[in-house]
């Protein structure tokens, strides 16, 4: 992060530039004006060169929608594919088997172990214990890094073992899967997510220890919400001021609109504003779905819903999420059958289908329109950092207010762990990071 | 290289990230990599930003807007080796395919305001705006290969790193031929050797994510597609029209079949017909 600022400004009008945010997917930054020593303005600032993704699925077959889709990141392709094939399944009039949907679960639990341990590990912690990065924490918290890689590890490793690649897996179709793998194949992961069970305790314990800012928010969270399961795959979309529809009434209470300052679109709920996603958004909506195993860790460490409202706190949440993905994925494991079929046939025909999954940072949005000889004819996708980024905006305005008369460098670290709070994927919202506080002259 | 230890450089254009992650996705040797090289520069995992000169500097993604093609220039100023990593850095990656069209319809059809958006009209690999030392393809570059190309430049040797098509990779693993015994269309013996020949081994056709092999013939294969298994122009114009759109031999190949669609006017089909 490199951070500009005219020394001639004074602590109340002043301007600090950090020209690219560290440690989050993609490249962004932010604008805060100061004013007589208030915050005027921010402004959350994506810089990542567009790449038109829903211009360019114009035109392909429907069957190269996952793979095309999860080139949009790199740290979540299989949102991108679970989205991508319940919208054109849900078109194509498709329903998957039970064992189908099984091992589609199993595959996202080892992208949110993957993802949160890289988060919570190599991104987030180093903010609350005051490093640049794992490299230099691993000095002094050895033995915390070297679990951190090994819990990530697990996470890629069953990736690989299930899509044959943790990036960009290659086994996910419309219908089902290309193969399933041979169960022997599959057993060798329940000793490493076991390991990976152990070490998530051990983190939950770990960052339960930082020390949080005070700063709570009244924010409207948006999960996925499923009667008997905690969220990953699929569920009605609920929200914690009381609406709850099905993917397919998306457009008609979420809208996206476009600032001059980013190249990722925002969201809003059409009816009230800013709204929230990802693992506080999951967890205080469905805290009653995890199983009492993950609850009584959250127990131990004095963590409650509530505890949602302060974003910091994001952090804990990460490893209560990682706790369970593990324990799911050994539930899972434990009854995998490879004797079924792979996947279920389909008549091609023309459709709609909206479809919803939750990313590790929050819930992914597609809608896809399909000719009748299986051409997209349209695509919208909504990823969570677009999502997010009136939410971001409103808390770094609170934390620069908050922290206005510090040292420049000390106030763009603040505003960066704030952003870092949510995890963002910024490839993702573009389908980035600056940190800019200028002077209000 | 002298005593001191040398120092790396990780950069990001337009891209998923997916490629720079790999390396954060060597979880095993990510700490010993950090303990015979500096890592100097690599954003997305450190705040801490070092000015050049490095002496290894990796790129992912490809070039898209103005302020890229300047930085892409300074970068290769400071640096003594310049590796482009992945499918976008060396070829412009899917979003080339706007190169086939018109970036500002793209525009218009993703962003209700397209006057906000800054973007060239081409999406175009690191080679045709400077010269680089290495590519290493792939979609994403597979982290084994990573390591060897950084431990190869580490050392001061060239990478060891098989230009020869994924066909041979399936007869070393002992894979059965997809395209023989299942005729189900593949670009396997076209594409790059390097991600350990996935597809076929999960009974799907190659989809090309690592680009084209040394001295491919894809007007051949792509003929044999349309002979022997009836697939249509159109498939295989459009299956060569995707991860490695921005390479000048997939765009000529491609431009081949996109000429015979329009002779025969055929409607689409899918690029794996029997898997239907």
């Amino acid at each position: 992060m490199s951070i500009q600022s005219k020394t001639s400004d004074s602590p109340s009008n002043r301007t600090i530039r950090v020209e690219a945010l560290a440690r989050v997917e993609g490249e962004g930054g932010l604008t805060v004006k100061m004013r007589d020593g208030a915050v005027e303005s921010v402004q959350f600032n994506i810089f990542e060169p567009p790449r038109f993704f829903e211009a360019f699925l114009r035109g392909r077959h429907h069957t190269e929608v996952p793979d095309i889709t999860s080139r949009i990141c790199g740290i979540c392709p299989i949102a991108y594919q679970m989205s991508a094939v319940h919208a054109l399944e849900q078109a194509l009039g498709i329903e998957v088997t039970p064992e189908i949907r099984a091992l589609r679960r199993l595959i996202f639990c080892g992208e949110w172990i993957e993802s949160h341990g890289l988060h919570i590990y190599m991104l987030h912690a180093p903010d609350f214990l005051g490093y640049e990065d794992a490299i230099e924490m691993s000095r002094k918290y050895p033995v915390q890094v070297t679990r951190g890689l090994e819990l990530k590890k697990a996470g890629n490793d069953l990736m690989s073992a299930i899509g044959g690649r943790e990036i960009h897996p290659i086994n996910v179709r419309v219908g089902g899967f290309y193969k399933f793998p041979e169960r022997r194949a599959l057993e060798k992961m329940l000793d490493p997510l076991k390991r990976a069970r152990d070490i998530a305790h051990e983190t939950v314990q770990f960052v339960a220890m930082l020390d949080f800012p005070d700063y709570v928010q009244n924010y409207e969270f948006v999960s996925l919400s499923h009667p008997d399961e905690y969220p990953i795959l699929e569920g009605k979309i609920a929200t914690s001021r009381g609406l709850e529809i099905p993917a397919a009434e998306f457009p008609n209470h979420f809208e996206e609109y476009q600032v001059e300052w980013s190249h990722a679109l925002q969201a809003k709920i059409s009816a009230r504003g800013a709204y929230f996603v990802g693992p506080s958004a999951r967890y205080y909506l469905n805290e009653a779905k995890m199983p009492p195993g993950v609850r009584q860790a959250a127990t131990s460490v004095g963590f409650s819903r509530e505890d949602c409202r302060n974003p910091y706190k994001s952090i804990i949440v990460r490893s209560l999420e990682t706790l369970f993905a593990c324990e799911e994925s050994i539930r899972i494991l434990e009854r995998y059958d490879d004797s079924v079929p792979e996947r279920v046939g389909y008549r091609v025909k023309a459709g709609v289908g909206h479809g919803c999954s939750e990313a590790p940072r929050g819930l992914l949005y597609h809608r896809y329109e399909i000719e009748e000889n299986g051409i997209i004819r349209e695509a919208r996708i909504i990823p969570p950092t677009s999502q997010n980024q009136k939410s971001i905006e409103t808390d770094l305005f609170n934390v620069a207010n908050r922290n206005a008369l510090r040292p420049a460098g000390e106030l763009a670290h603040r505003c960066a762990h704030v952003v870092r709070n949510y995890d963002p994927c910024i490839s993702c919202a573009t389908h980035m990071l600056q940190v800019i506080l200028r002077s209000a002259g | 290289m002298s005593d001191r230890k040398p120092k790396l450089a990780v950069f990001k254009f337009a891209s998923c990230d997916g490629c720079q992650l790999s390396l954060l996705d060597c979880e095993t040797e990510l700490l010993e990599l950090a303990a015979v090289a500096e890592i100097s520069y690599f954003l997305e995992a450190s705040s801490r930003a070092l000015p050049g000169p490095y002496d290894i500097a990796l790129a992912d993604g490809s070039i898209t807007t103005e302020e890229d093609v300047r930085r892409i220039q300074e970068i290769r100023k400071q640096s003594k080796i310049l590796v482009s990593i992945g499918a976008c850095a060396v070829a412009g990656g899917i979003q080339a395919l706007r190169n086939y069209t018109s970036v500002e319809e793209y525009a218009r059809y993703v962003y209700p305001k397209p006057e906000y958006i800054r973007s060239l009209e081409t999406s175009t690999p690191m080679s045709k705006h400077v010269e680089v030392d290495f590519e290493l393809n792939g979609c994403p570059v597979n982290k084994n290969q990573l390591l060897e190309v950084v431990a190869a430049f580490l050392q001061g040797r060239r990478p060891n790193v098989a230009p020869y098509s994924q066909c041979v990779d399936c007869k070393i693993k002992g894979n059965i031929c997809v395209m023989v015994a299942h005729g189900v269309p593949c670009l396997g013996p076209i594409t790059h050797s390097g991600c350990g020949v996935l597809c076929p081994s999960f009974n799907r056709g190659c989809y090309s994510c690592f680009g084209p092999k040394e001295t491919p013939n894809a007007p051949s294969l792509g003929n044999w597609f349309i002979q022997e298994m009836h697939v249509k122009p159109e498939t295989v114009e459009r299956a060569l029209r995707s991860y490695y759109s921005g390479s000048d031999l997939m765009k000529t190949a491609s431009e081949e079949f996109g000429a015979a669609r329009q002779k025969f006017g055929l409607s689409p089909t899918p690029l794996h017909p029997k898997n239907e």
